[in-house]
């Protein structure tokens, strides 16, 4: 029972990333590519979570954490070119 | 123009401990689960590479005056100067040691000399990362 659901919801979040990805490669603008990004990570670490529980292990949440915190720094990245068209300022604006 | 980043800023001044805090853990879980020198450095490496996304290079210089090609040279120096040490010992180069020893308040530890050359990896690997991400977001 338990291991169909685990299954059933690891085949949602294909569908979910898939569709992400249609959306990364048609977006008509940035800010819609930056977004299907950000949910694409967001939909591989419950997948990664989901993984884990379903093998019953601890190995992968380090992997958990590494893809947050990449996912935070890639889309603050994307936005900040997106906002002012440069990602690392020499010197303050103000 | 006048920028307001002031939920950026607050919140990257939190969240660089967390991930400086993770970075170390895994440098020093190396040992006998995943982590390691490499891992670690990347981790410590997108924590500085986030620094200079949300604020700029001339305050993150004031914090942190290093010249990062220094840096990734000194690590070099270091895995390589560890990996020379056991040829002194009559071992095979890169040979690694380790002991059990007793330290008054921690109790018995398990040190091992690997975690120098770890180091000059994590080293090398923070100065590469940084030098590679500012050199390709130079503007000129």
């Amino acid at each position: 029972m338990i291991n169909t659901i685990l299954n059933m919801s690891l085949f949602l979040f294909m569908i979910a990333i898939a569709i992400s990805l249609f959306r990364v490669i048609k977006g008509p603008s940035l800010p819609d590519r930056a977004i299907a990004l950000d949910t694409i990570g967001v939909n591989l670490i419950s997948a990664i979570a989901i993984v884990s529980i379903v093998l019953k292990t601890k190995a992968f949440l380090e992997a958990i954490l590494i893809l947050g915190i990449l996912s935070f720094i890639g889309t603050i990245a994307f936005s900040k070119y997106i906002e002012r068209g440069v990602i690392v300022e020499r010197k303050s604006a103000d | 123009m006048k920028v307001n980043d002031v939920i950026l800023k607050t919140v990257v001044r939190m969240v660089v401990f967390i991930v400086l805090t993770f970075g170390m853990y895994l440098f020093f879980a190396g040992h006998n689960a995943p982590g390691g020198g490499f891992i670690g450095g990347l981790v410590l490496g997108s924590a500085i590479v986030l620094l200079y996304l949300t604020y700029d290079i001339e305050t993150v210089h004031k914090g942190m005056p290093f010249d990062f090609k220094k840096v990734a040279a000194l690590g070099v120096l270091l895995a390589t100067g560890t990996a020379i040490g056991s040829l002194f010992f009559d071992a095979p180069f890169l040979t690694q040691t380790d002991g059990y020893f007793t330290i008054p308040i921690l109790g018995e530890k398990h040190l091992s000399t690997v975690v120098l050359f770890e180091a000059g990896v994590a080293l090398t690997v923070i100065g590469t990362l940084v030098t590679i991400i500012l050199s390709i977001s130079e503007d000129e």
